[in-house]
């Protein structure tokens, strides 16, 4: 039984007619041809799906489409518009931040919503000033543990880990000069 | 996965209005655990009922100080929200070691009570296991326990609550809300989950239509003589379910001559059907001396029961060393581990 869903991708509307048993992930790929956010495992674990909905860092694969009515998506591809790279695609690029790529995009995704929420001063289980709200430091270990829902079976963490902290300064930087 | 309905509520009423009519529905919120079991055939409800716009994502302060936190509350924005931080650290740690970013993301405070347990057996369709095929038997009992029951479980089910949150509010004396066909009604946290005894396929004492709007913390203790944290013991450092966890709340005498005891209020995670409140230990240091020992023998006490099975053994002492060695930090004994496993 088909059920109406408008959704908003890489800021291009939508409108689909969906089984409720669509995945947001197989709605993007399947029904929309959009081949940025990769089908991993399928179970939420890998991150290779991750978009983003309304701003904040999902695992598509765990969304049904119909549930999403009216809501933007950005996908990796969405966060490059006309082909312009995001300062995380840069870190990626410049740090080597990946080996065969099929995580990439999930990466990417999940390293915008670390950098947002970090900014937003949302703490993790790692940071020391757990109390106090204020813009939060992405240290190593701040990033390894905000970014332990993308897997990575080439084992590029390593550089993933320097791309984000790159680009955390990056944004940091131009925050300060841009605002 | 078997095709099913759609429905999106608009109240809360009408959710339980749409569940009371269809005995094979089910409630959909954040879907991190409910969309998973679809694709692996563990429920293949008929109907879903969608809570996504319902008016129960706010945080609202109540009258005497406590919080009421509205059943679709993100875990991440609970783990955030500056007042809990302040108020209640030990939840907002408990939450963050659970799952991870995009999962916390969209899992919600309702749907973090209800998920059910990882044990792999009741996650593999072509096993036996009680919980998910009443009566084909436990697949874990001789087969792979590490993230089993050491306390409180039965001969057809040793499975675990897998939730970090759940604990943390079990030691915080939380109050979970609840809607049904036959209106609102309140229950302890504690009062939520079950052991599994012959009915392990019933995680909770909640009916078909019930539904969780939201969980209400009491006012923070006196934030000087009171300290609370929640420690977790996994395999990985991140992105891992507990082994074991600990949540536990210290209240200090500030006045007694010596560190004294005034009251305290311990949880454990991974090692039970439920959040396991330990309220032998609990009524052991109710008025003891802040030391070392009096935690050691308040911990023991507590396993003493325990039950565990072939493989998970070792469980009975990490929970021992883990309650006694937070319990001392609390007590600001410092971090200094005597129970290093070849003593």
């Amino acid at each position: 039984m088909g059920h109406p869903v408008h959704l908003i991708i890489d800021g291009q509307p939508h409108d689909l007619t969906v089984d409720p048993r669509t995945t947001l992930l197989d709605a993007l790929r399947d029904h929309l041809g959009n081949m940025s956010p990769k089908k991993g495992c399928d179970h939420g674990q890998c991150g290779a799906c991750t978009v983003l909905v309304d701003g904040r860092r999902l695992n598509s694969c765990l969304l049904l489409a119909v549930s999403l009515d009216g809501a933007e998506v950005l996908t990796s591809d969405g966060l490059a518009p006309d082909g312009e790279p995001s300062v995380l695609h840069t870190a990626f690029l410049e740090q080597d931040a990946f080996q065969c790529g099929y995580c990439t995009p999930g990466q990417i995704c999940s390293a915008t919503g670390v950098l947002r929420e970090a900014a937003d001063g949302h703490p993790s289980v790692v940071t020391e000033d757990h109390g106090h709200d204020h813009p939060i430091e992405l240290t190593e270990d701040e990033i390894r543990e905000r970014m332990s829902g993308n897997l990575c079976r080439c084992g590029a963490y390593v550089n993933i880990v320097a791309a984000v902290r790159q680009a955390a300064g990056a944004s940091t930087a131009s925050e300060g000069t841009a605002r | 996965m078997r095709p099913f309905d759609y429905v999106r509520a608009d109240d809360p009423a009408g959710a339980v209005a749409a569940m009371a009519e269809r005995p094979d529905a089910a409630y959909l919120a954040g879907g991190t655990n409910l969309v998973d079991h679809l694709k692996l055939g563990i429920t293949a409800p008929d109907l879903l009922v969608d809570l996504g716009r319902l008016d129960l994502a706010d945080i609202e302060e109540l009258p005497d100080g406590g919080l009421r936190v509205g059943a679709m509350v993100r875990n991440s924005d609970l783990a955030a929200d500056p007042r809990v931080r302040r108020d209640h650290p030990m939840l907002s740690r408990a939450l963050l070691s659970g799952a991870s970013g995009q999962l916390r993301n969209a899992a919600t405070t309702g749907g973090n009570l209800l998920q059910r347990t990882r044990c792999v057996y009741f996650q593999d369709p072509t096993t036996p296991c009680n919980k998910r095929a009443p009566g084909s038997g436990c697949s874990a009992l001789g087969g792979y326990t590490r993230y089993h029951a050491i306390l409180g479980a039965s001969d057809a089910c040793i499975a675990t609550h897998p939730s970090d949150m759940a604990v943390a509010l079990a030691a915080l004396d939380a109050t979970v809300v609840v809607l049904g066909d036959d209106g609102e009604k309140r229950l302890p946290l504690t009062a939520l989950h079950r052991l599994p005894g012959d009915e392990p396929e019933r995680d909770t004492v909640l009916e078909h239509g019930d539904l969780i709007t939201a969980v209400e913390l009491p006012p923070p203790d006196g934030a000087a003589r009171t300290r609370s944290t929640y420690r977790k013991i996994r395999d990985r450092a991140s992105y891992a379910f507990a082994l074991v966890s600990v949540a536990a709340v210290l209240e200090l005498d500030p006045d007694a001559a010596r560190p004294t005891i005034l009251s305290a209020r311990i949880a454990l995670g991974g090692v039970a059907h439920a959040p396991w409140r330990a309220r032998r230990a609990e009524q052991l240091l109710a008025g003891a001396p802040a030391t070392r020992e009096s935690f050691r023998r308040a911990a023991a006490a507590e396993l003493e029961r325990a039950r565990p099975v072939a493989g998970n053994e070792f469980k009975v002492t990490m929970a021992q060393g883990a309650m006694g060695s937070v319990l001392a930090e609390l007590a600001g004994l410092g971090e200094e581990n005597e129970d290093s496993p070849d003593e």
